[in-house]
């Protein structure tokens, strides 16, 4: 199973993405936003950080790459996307995801381990994890709050596409608590937490058990070898 | 060589918390009659010819397409202005909508 991570100009945890996928037993593949051959991967991870130092809109220039005609065209047959943080914030730029991601209303950067209840397990990219789950994995960003049309949010809500809830303290004043959400089909996700940071022992947030012990993000990544081994 | 003015606007009714923010320090400098603060963006796009309808017909798309999201934003005005960049004393000479 080979998954690619694509660095934007700007990206920060491709590496850490990377990283992950190996992690979770997968090949990881590193790609090239100025390329457009995805090598055959069967999964995408479009990674954090601050593509283009979020010049414009946040994720809006490396949402026009040339790499991303591929990822449109690959996420429309069904392959497994996720976004993280910068990453959501092409994927809502693309249009492969509902809504736009402004400025946290707190005017900070926020960062704090987070917790998120899973809303939908349905997806190519949770379906590892229980229904309700409550899990907790690092956020950092200074333009997370996610926003839609009130007719927008009831539609994304009636149709399941809300994945992740913010559980807690809302960060960075995202309505409805929304903290990712999905396509129609399921296989593209976003949110704005980091689960590639909470993917090995001595490295993620704080648990009851130990300090920087959880590993909550792992499942992101064994979700989708999981996706793939069923079609 | 005439200037192309776009200007885009967060939605009304969607938050603005840099308006926010600077609404609330021009409070605490004591302008308390200033009542809201909304921040939006200015392009200025320069041409290598004059600008004719079709030239302002790209702008207008891509003022849609890469400038704004329509999600979080609106266009609010495409307009041309002579001169390399815009003074105060240079009133728009056509205001389209977008």
């Amino acid at each position: 199973m080979r998954i690619g991570v694509i660095t934007f100009p700007g990206s920060l945890d491709d590496r850490d993405a990377l990283r992950a996928v190996r992690l979770a037993d997968a090949e990881p593949v590193a790609l090239w936003h100025g390329s457009h051959d995805l090598e055959g991967v069967d999964a995408l991870v479009l990674p954090g950080g601050f593509s283009y130092g979020d010049y414009l809109r946040a994720g809006a220039i490396a949402a026009h790459a040339p790499i991303m005609s591929e990822v449109i065209d690959a996420a429309a047959k069904g392959m497994p996307v996720l976004g993280i943080c910068n990453g959501f914030q092409m994927l809502t730029e693309a249009h492969l995801l509902p809504g736009g991601l402004i400025r946290n209303d707190v005017g900070t950067f926020v960062r704090r381990d987070q917790a998120l209840h899973v809303e939908q397990t349905n997806t190519a990219w949770t379906n590892g994890f229980t229904a309700g789950q409550e899990i907790v994995i690092p956020l950092k960003n200074g333009e997370g709050g996610f926003i839609a049309s009130d007719d927008e949010l009831d539609r994304i809500e009636g149709e399941g596409r809300v994945v992740f809830r913010y559980l807690g303290v809302n960060p960075n004043g995202s309505l409805r608590d929304i903290a990712g959400v999905s396509n129609e089909r399921g296989n593209v996700v976003g949110l704005m937490p980091h689960p590639e940071h909470a993917t090995e022992l001595g490295f993620g947030p704080d648990t009851r058990d130990a300090m920087r012990s959880g590993t909550d993000g792992l499942t992101f990544f064994t979700s989708a070898i999981q996706a793939l081994q069923a079609v | 060589m005439p200037t192309i003015v776009v200007e885009v606007m967060p939605k009304a009714e969607l938050l603005d918390p840099q308006g926010k923010a600077v609404a609330g320090a021009l409070t605490r400098l004591g302008n308390t009659d200033i009542t809201g603060v909304r921040v939006g963006k200015r392009f200025e796009l320069t041409t290598a010819g004059p600008v004719d309808d079709a030239t302002l017909e790209q702008v207008r798309g891509v003022a849609v397409d890469l400038l704004s999201n329509s999600v979080i934003e609106d266009v609010v005005g495409v307009s041309v202005v002579d001169g390399p960049t815009v003074s105060t004393e240079s009133a728009p000479t056509e205001t389209v909508a977008p």
